[in-house]
């Protein structure tokens, strides 16, 4: 249930992001993360990021994930 | 399994090493016990066949950290009698197949009963804009999720919406653990701590682990890489007789987590004692809702009563929660009970315990 998901950030409104995993976007909260930007990745939980993450990093951790969802499905 | 180790041009001499290192701790054959806490970590141990690798080695114990395998009959079933009473319930998707006493989500959905499921505790802004009735949002979670369902009783008083409440079934992990070495049946050697709990709580609430009872932690990761180095840590802190808190997650986790996130978390809640499965009640070890919130607090809201409640019968989650046992021990592991039609949480929860090993099991 703690599971977690890096998000690229496409563009910012106050506490608020849009956001992109996989090709698909979604709003999500950044109201606990500073200086956000475009480009930048956090991770998300439930909808809402709670760290900041580094692009190699960000990159890792969604190659792992896909190799997990192609292989469950 | 091994062939997934063998595609990985990392992990074969960090295995190497973990080898070599076990060989110079002078164990003597005896097998290290370390726990992962956390369900996630369960999982990956399972499934990258880390268990079948270091079989004669190390045992892995799973702990309490699986949210929806720690809630307890009374709670699921004050979840459920909710659920009969009418009102609009929002839910994480996890929730829906456990079973009650004498019912389960899925069961009042079935009945007719209006039970939607969310991503995210924020969706339930909306749904209670668009909806008459009253709503109630089923918080279930650790310190990974409370931030955000702190945020959404802020955004509700914010937004003065006056139909939407939340039931608190909010466990921490800290004073479980506290709770867990002092009542501990079994030698644990060292423990594998949470990754994306830690982001939040950050490395100091772990400290007392290794400076009270002498036991080595290591925060890790979830990929195959990730685990290998928490265990190389907690291999080489025993050989080392040098038990510390090791944060092998460093690039996501921070030595004080993340301080912003956990001053949201203060605002809106307060400790709690709360009952676990497993562990029956645990001093400070959850989480209720500050009185400025008591309107957000379905449990003040509802008169919410329950039928007499009773485990699942032969089901021994509890006993697995707290790592006394493992799934195979009972008697109803993938005969009676499968993930498609499951006794209990351990095998609803795609990290409790038994659905794992149930998926992967050796
Ligand atoms: S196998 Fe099923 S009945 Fe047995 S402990 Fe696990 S969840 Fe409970």
């Amino acid at each position: 249930m703690c599971l977690a998901v890096p998000y690229k950030i496409i563009s910012t409104d106050d506490t608020k992001a849009i956001a992109d995993v996989f090709g698909v976007r979604k709003e999500i909260d950044i109201r606990v993360i500073e200086n956000v930007n475009v480009d930048d990745y956090v991770l998300v939980h439930a909808g809402f990021a709670i760290q900041k993450m580094s692009q190699k990093e960000a990159k890792i951790t969604l190659k792992l994930l896909r190799e997990v969802s192609e292989k469950s499905i | 399994m091994k062939n997934q180790f063998k595609d990985n041009p990392q992990l074969l001499p960090l295995l190497c090493k973990i080898d070599k290192l076990i060989e110079l701790s002078e164990r003597k054959g005896k097998r290290f016990n370390f726990m992962e806490i956390c369900g996630t970590h369960t999982v990956s141990i399972l499934k990258h066949g880390f268990r079948s690798y270091f079989k004669d080695k190390i045992k892995f114990i799973s702990g309490p950290g699986c949210p929806v395998c720690v809630t307890s009959q009374k709670d699921m079933d004050r979840v459920i009698a909710l659920a009969k009473s009418g009102v609009k319930i929002a839910t994480f998707g996890d929730l829906i197949k456990v079973p009650g006493s004498h019912s389960s989500l899925e069961e009042q959905q079935a009945l007719g009963k209006q039970i939607d499921v969310v991503y995210s505790p924020l969706d339930c802004l909306k749904i209670a804009e668009n909806a008459d009735e009253e709503v109630v949002f089923i918080a279930v979670g650790f310190e990974t999720t409370i931030p955000v369902i702190a945020s959404l009783v802020l955004d509700a008083e914010r937004m003065n919406i006056k139909n939407l409440s939340i039931l608190a079934i909010i466990k921490t992990i800290p004073n479980a653990l506290k709770f867990l070495l002092a009542n501990l049946e079994t030698e644990i050697d060292g423990f594998i701590c949470p990754g994306h709990v830690s982001v939040i709580i950050g490395e100091q609430p772990y400290n007392i682990i290794p400076e009270k009872y002498g036991i080595p932690c290591a925060i890790a990761g979830f990929d195959p890489v990730d685990i290998a180095l928490g265990i190389e840590s907690l291999i080489t802190q025993i050989k080392d007789k040098n038990p510390i808190v090791a944060n092998r997650y460093k690039r996501m986790v921070k030595l004080d987590g993340n301080p912003a996130a956990r001053n949201l978390i203060n605002e809106v809640f307060e400790e709690d004692d709360v009952d676990w499965r497993g562990f029956g009640k645990v001093p400070a070890s959850g989480l209720k809702l500050r009185k400025r919130f008591a309107k957000f607090d379905a449990d003040k809201k509802f008169d919410i009563k329950v039928e007499t409640t009773s485990e699942p019968k032969g089901c021994i989650c509890g006993e697995i929660i707290a790592g006394k046992k493992l799934p195979a021990e009972c008697q109803l592991f993938a005969k009676k009970c499968t993930p498609d039609s499951p006794v209990g949480p351990c095998m609803v929860s795609f990290e409790g315990s038994c659905a794992a090993f149930y998926k992967y099991g050796e």
